[in-house]
């Protein structure tokens, strides 16, 4: 069971003050604290479990604008076996079609029985990447994957629908399929994680090994451009409880009482 | 000159930063302070993880990595919390002398379950008529046939109500000429006639149960000396050394953790139209424990470094100790004030970040100690 995990890394806005850019169209991220995509996390988790489980190998790939070693540092550190880094500016402002381009270009000369995505990524929540690499590919996707179980030559898999609704479906390998949070619970990386990571083979690419011309990558590639981000206005109509949790939460059933929530 | 750390460094900081925010739970803290209970749960995973003993040789159960790694895990834990990351850094304590001194034999019987199981052990060394001073000691163990038997009190000791053994300085040869070159490192295990602990409350650091070791006539077989006899007082001052960078390094964390806490307060609370962190005196305060911080860390950094390639620079190891628990108690202090009421209530956590970094100034030197060590590497013996 060979498996290839995509990886990114998204800055930590849960905490944060976000501040937009001059030209409007990203946060400022220099304070902010970067780290795997949390779907991604899963995914990796995911793929390392039926390795273990199976055999095969996993290889966690990147396509990155910065210097992400890191990112696939832990990704061995969990226990992949191997991580390919592509490294260029020019992704900066990618869309989701540019980043599949070059996830593709890696991916189509390496054998591969699954392809595992994130359903979404935290900043962006574009959740176009694991579908538009499918399609490259030419292989059956299924998204919003909360359980995966290998067969001969095919693999079954529980999609998580709204109001909790489960779908199973199966589908012939190989086959891309993106991953929900909560499918299993990823491991904390270990030191002798970290120790056998740095023995590990991390291979770093630019566009030209892999054959991509600057018509197909960047801001002039990318079909989806972002004209501009906003922080949400203050609006009206919202209360903001404050005192201890005992006097927050009191006041929380009061009102729910009074709007006929609570009996 | 290089300040950065290496990426397998950051990585392992990494590691440890996301392992306790993961684990280290505040009501379940607040729980374990609250009963003095060892976060032995908690241990086992950080243990089958490879956070306990970073810096112990492989074949007993470490990672082969330095004293600068086990700092940098120390300082994330305390970081988090002060309570579970002392205790999860010292719950081998003492067990340094048997991996620098001992036999193979007794490293693979002692060390392995510390790192790779849930044993916790103690370090003896303290008495109730000796701190500061431990040049002759109450303690004896006297031979007889194959065993040695032990008598005497011990007290201050980490862990002991919850230790499976304990390494146990004692005066084996009264008589010797100098009484330091007649004391011995002993190994007892707690389920020995004879070991008997009481739990001694105290200010903080609850969440290792400190107490009184009394030994009553115990017997041990004379292969639990650890190395040779008359070496036990070298013993513990080389191990010390390492100790004392690793308390720097707790009290890093401590005070980072206090910091964190009162930045993030700053930032949120609002008092006479606007967040308190855009007045002058408040910024001021974060803008000085961040320096002391900082401060703190390089000396204990570097002290760490320096042990790992092998300098035992007194001098360095006592600023580090002295200056990095100072800075633990003066921030905390200073997080407690900046979150005023909100400060001294328990479910804010600064004011046990407080109240156990109180503990680093006094455990392995007092800083009236350490100031005496500097200033005798400066100006001699006074």
């Amino acid at each position: 069971m060979d498996i290839i995990v995509c990886v990114k890394k998204v800055p930590d806005t849960r905490e944060a003050e976000l501040i937009i850019t001059k030209d409007g169209k990203d946060i400022e991220k220099g304070e902010l604290v970067c780290d795997i995509n949390e779907w991604d996390r899963y995914a990796v988790e995911e793929a390392i479990r039926l390795k273990e489980e199976l055999g095969g190998s996993v290889t966690a790939v990147a396509v990155t604008p910065d210097e992400d070693e890191d990112l696939l540092r832990k990704c061995l550190a969990m226990g992949a076996d191997r991580a390919i880094m592509v490294k260029d500016e020019s992704f900066r402002g990618s869309d989701a079609h540019v980043i599949a381009t070059a996830l593709h270009h890696i991916i189509k000369d390496l054998p591969f029985d699954l392809v595992f995505t994130g359903v979404q990524a935290e900043d962006d929540g574009y959740a176009q990447v694991g579908g538009i690499l499918a399609g490259f590919l030419k292989v059956p996707h299924a998204t919003l994957v909360t359980q995966i179980e290998v067969l001969e030559r095919k693999v079954q898999v529980h999609r998580e629908l709204e109001e909790a609704l489960m779908e199973v479906v199966e589908l012939d390998m190989p086959a891309v399929c993106t991953i929900q949070t909560g499918i299993n619970e990823p491991r904390y990386v270990s030191i002798m994680g970290i120790r056998k990571a740095a023995k590990k083979e991390m291979k770093t690419l630019n566009t030209s090994d892999l054959g991509l011309t600057e018509e197909e990558l960047g801001d002039s590639a990318s079909k989806v451009k972002i004209k501009g981000l906003s922080l949400p206005p203050s609006g009206k109509g919202a209360e903001i409880l404050k005192g201890s949790t005992g006097e927050i939460a009191t006041k929380v059933a009061s009102i729910l009482k009074s709007k006929g929530v609570l009996a | 000159m290089d300040f950065e750390l290496t990426t397998e460094q950051q990585d392992i900081q990494r590691a440890a930063r996301e392992f306790a925010n993961g684990t280290f739970d505040k009501d379940l803290a607040m729980e374990l302070e609250h009963h003095h209970r060892f976060p032995r749960e908690i241990k086992k995973e950080a243990a089958k993880l490879g956070f306990i003993g970073i810096h112990f040789p492989e074949e007993y159960g470490g990672q082969a990595y330095g004293n600068l790694e086990n700092c940098l895990i120390a300082e994330e834990f305390c970081r988090r919390d002060s309570g579970i990351g002392l205790a999860l850094s010292f719950c081998c304590f003492g067990s340094g002398i048997i991996l620098r001194y001992g036999r193979d034999d007794q490293k693979k019987r002692y060390v392995l379950p510390l790192t790779q199981g849930d044993a916790i052990c103690s370090g003896a060394f303290t008495e109730p008529d000796h701190g500061s001073d431990i040049n002759l000691l109450f303690t004896t163990a006297v031979k007889e046939g194959k065993e040695y038997i032990v008598n005497g009190n011990k007290i201050f000791i980490t862990n002991i109500q919850e230790a499976d053994f304990a390494v146990v300085l004692c005066q084996t040869n009264p008589e010797a000429i100098s009484p330091r070159q007649g004391q011995s490192t002993i190994i007892v295990e707690s389920n020995r006639k004879g070991f008997e602990s009481s739990f001694l409350d105290k200010m903080g650091w609850k969440m290792s149960v400190t107490g009184m070791l009394s030994l009553n006539e115990v017997r041990v077989p004379q292969e639990n000396l650890v190395g040779e006899e008359g070496q036990g007082f070298y013993q513990a001052v080389g191990y010390f050394n390492e100790i004392r960078v690793e308390i720097g390094a707790t009290g890093i964390g401590i005070a980072q953790g206090s910091f964190d806490r009162a930045l993030d307060y700053a930032k949120k609370r609002e008092q006479f139209g606007s967040r308190i962190g855009d007045f002058q005196i408040i910024r001021h305060k974060l803008a000085e424990m961040a320096t002391r911080i900082e401060a703190a860390r390089l000396l204990t950094h570097k002290a760490a470094w320096e042990l790992d390639k092998g300098i035992a620079n007194r001098k360095l190891i006592s600023m580090s100790k002295w200056y990095s628990a100072r800075t633990a108690v003066e921030v905390a202090d200073e997080a407690i004030e900046i979150l005023g009421g909100h400060g001294y209530v328990l479910e804010n956590e600064v004011e046990r970040f407080y109240r156990d970094a109180r503990a680093l100034e006094i455990v392995e030197g007092t800083r009236e100690i350490h100031k005496n060590a500097i200033a005798r590497a400066l100006v001699g013996k006074g």
